[in-house]
């Protein structure tokens, strides 16, 4: 039992490692600041794309989106990463991890905003289209509100994922969250610094978590 | 060398596919094996905690409910690197694969257990006293008329949540276990060419596309159960 | 039969002091019932005969579906007493899956199980409560289902059922179990007005057939030709109580009046 107390919730290394892991903790957000919008910008396109009246538009839309979530994120960061530098395109990991990670959030959020556009019936633009606003803004101002409320769990959830998915930028050696924790792992020879991390990423997700459980719920009754 | 030349042997050089094609497909095997069994033991164990906390047993319920968040909350990576660098030190020694497949089957029970948790709050009160007043009793009722329920209502996020969790088995590429990803990192770095990897993407896809279309045809076969 | 924990639960001021000859099927002794501050069941005493049809009227929140489901203890008492040929239904110790199977109930939702056909629903209990064989649970939900003349939908599922079907379904499910008693909490009111007389032609039936029957209900014609007796409920309490004709034709109580003139818009 010490062992493991020594081993995991060693608060000396802790405290040493406390400066590297929290330098790592701003490069996560900063992460986040630029892929979640990114994702969502990119989501919300190919959802319009993929509900398209046109098959040559929706088609390939609805194949992109597929190809995305079948491929796992670490795969197609890696292969961004690892890859295009064989083409000669050199790319630093921060560009490769916000070019992976456009791809496989965009396929994501775009799935659930097509689920919320669909959720809204034909009835609110057509409503919207008859005072004279025009499709855009049919769109901004009726039906996308109503999409992203009825939506919004999913939104949530898919948000605490993205999170936690920048940790896969530290097998890219950007100096993230986990990278940082790691090398202090490596460096100590002991656990306790990824656990610091696990407790940031706790004090940032366990709410986010909580509150997609109340929504679950509220939808359920 | 052209251009469209110089792409094609990069990504799609035939005597590397050839040379690294039967590494992948081992490769391939390993992540079967272990799709298919976090699949099968977190859906179970998530199924078995969702019944458990529905006995609203207070203190059996907390501590799922704790589990699901931490499980749900934490980065997978960051679960791994902790068991896979940290038990060992403590004197337990866990093959990567090993650990692989516990993460992952946790995590995967965490969800399915707040999903199907979800399911089973669903099912309308009048179900569980209609089973009571026929003399079922409270574990028949859960068994033979809410849970069948609350699983149909739980497969389309049951399906997508299972294919996102099994795809993090490339994760195991950064502790050693030899899926198709490692495979191909390793055979990338040897031939000093992106074949590997590009035969690694299309592995994937191959694998995994078909579970998506079906997650496709799932939702819109289950929407209407949401009006 | 005589469960040694009758004597210390049975209030012996109940009525269960009544000679065996004449025990009624059910028995409620000063059933009470609160939720939180709000008292729904103040002193509740109740007998119904065997092969009696006991009609229950009263306004919405007179406690009536209350009382109904304090019967099987979907809702439970907060004292009292009430019993089934004798043997308690309240009190410590009852086992209550057993007394279940005794007490057949129909909801106003029909709550059948979605997910089963309608065969299915009624053979569950059957199968899985009563441990009868395959065979021999289809054939008795076969009968079931004939007798509320829906043999021919056995293996359709609920939603391919109209409403009147489902609460056919939902009373055959009752049934199979070979009740001693069946509790009717507002059967026809989630109903399309065109669905209702099956379902109460089937409830005839029963009646005819010698079955003991508490109904909750709003169908004051049925009540008029098929009660032996109608009882008025108001604010937790039964008001009053006699035949059909008289409830009707000459109610004693004000609130009783004021009810019916409500409901009959006369």
């Amino acid at each position: 039992m010490e062992k493991f107390a020594e081993q995991f919730l060693n608060l000396e290394i802790m405290a040493a490692a406390w400066p590297t892991v929290v330098q790592g903790l701003w490069v996560t957000l900063l992460i986040c600041l630029v892929v979640i919008p990114m994702g969502m910008a990119g989501g919300l396109l190919a959802a319009l794309a993929s509900l398209s009246p046109r098959r040559a538009v929706r088609w390939p839309m609805i194949a992109f989106v597929d190809f995305f979530r079948a491929i796992p994120p670490l795969v197609l960061l890696i292969f961004v990463y690892a890859g295009l530098p064989f083409a000669g395109l050199d790319i630093s990991p921060f560009t490769a991890v916000a070019v992976a990670f456009f791809l496989n959030n965009s396929a994501y959020y775009g799935e659930i905003f097509r689920a919320g556009l669909l959720s809204v019936g034909t009835g609110q633009a057509e409503a919207a289209r008859s005072t004279g606003l025009t499709a855009g803004q049919s769109l901004a101002h009726v039906v996308l509100p109503q999409a992203v409320r009825n939506v919004l769990p999913d939104l949530i959830s898919n948000t605490v994922e993205v999170v936690k998915l920048t940790s896969l930028a530290s097998v890219v050696s950007l100096g993230e969250m986990l990278h940082q924790a790691d090398l202090a792992r490596s460096v100590t020879y002991n656990a306790s610094p990824i656990v610091l991390a696990a407790g940031i990423y706790l004090a940032i997700l366990w709410p986010c978590v909580r509150l997609i459980s109340r929504f679950e719920r509220r939808m359920a009754t | 060398m052209t251009p469209l030349e110089r792409f094609l042997d990069t990504f799609f050089n035939a005597a590397v596919l050839a040379k690294y094609a039967p590494a992948i497909l081992q490769g391939v095997w390993v992540t079967v094996e272990l799709s298919v069994l976090i699949v099968l033991s977190g859906i179970a164990l998530g199924g078995l905690l969702a019944c458990v906390r529905a006995y609203r047993v207070r203190l059996l319920s907390f501590g799922i409910v704790i589990f699901a968040d931490i499980f749900r909350a934490l980065p997978p990576l960051v679960l791994i690197l902790i068991v896979y660098f940290g038990l060992p030190n403590a004197g337990i020694f866990l093959s990567s694969f090993v650990v692989l497949y516990a993460i992952l089957t946790l995590i995967l029970a965490a969800f399915a257990e707040e999903i199907l948790w979800a399911g089973i709050t669903s099912v309308a009160k009048g179900q569980w006293e209609a089973a009571r007043s026929t003399g079922l009793g409270f574990t028949q009722a859960l068994l033979w008329v809410v849970l069948p329920q609350a699983v149909r209502l739980a497969i389309p996020p049951l399906t997508n949540r299972a294919i996102a969790i099994t795809k993090m088995t490339a994760l195991g590429t950064v502790i050693g276990v030899p899926d198709i990803l490692n495979q191909a990192t390793t055979a990338q770095s040897f031939s000093g060419n992106a074949s590997p990897l590009m035969l690694a993407a299309v592995a994937y896809v191959l694998l995994f596309m078909p579970f998506v279309v079906l997650s496709r045809w799932l939702e819109s076969r289950f929407a209407w159960r949401k009006v | 039969m005589i469960d040694p924990r009758a004597a210390r639960t049975a209030d012996p001021t109940a009525p269960a002091a009544a000679p065996a000859a004449g025990r009624p099927a059910l028995e409620i002794a000063a059933l009470h019932k609160s939720f939180g501050a709000t008292t729904v069941l103040s002193g509740i005493d109740l007998a119904v005969a065997p092969s009696e049809l006991v009609f229950v009227l009263g306004p919405s929140g007179s406690g009536k579906s209350t009382m109904l489901r304090c019967c099987n203890r979907l809702e439970e008492p907060d004292s009292g007493t009430i019993l089934l040929k004798g043997t308690p239904v309240t009190g410590a110790g009852v086992n209550l899956n057993q007394i279940r199977q005794r007490i057949g109930m129909v909801f106003q939702a029909f709550n059948l199980y979605p997910h089963l056909t309608a065969l299915k629903n009624v053979t569950l209990a059957l199968r899985k409560v009563r441990g009868l064989s395959r065979a021999e649970a289809e054939a008795r939900a076969v009968e079931a289902l004939t007798q509320v003349g829906l043999a021919d939908k056995a293996g359709n599922h609920p939603a391919a059922l109209s409403g009147g079907q489902q609460q056919r379904v939902a009373i055959a499910r009752a049934l199979a179990l070979e009740p001693e008693v069946m509790l009717f909490d507002e059967p026809t009111s989630a109903l399309d007005p065109e669905l209702v007389g099956d379902v109460l032609a089937v409830m005839r039936d029963m009646k005819s057939a010698g079955m003991t029957m508490l109904v909750v209900s709003h169908e004051m014609k049925f009540a008029q030709e098929a009660a032996d007796r109608v009882i008025f409920m108001d604010g937790g309490s039964i008001v009053e109580q006699g035949p059909p004709e008289r409830i009707f034709g000459a109610p004693e109580h004000e609130r009783t009046r004021a009810f019916l003139s409500r409901v009959t818009g006369g």
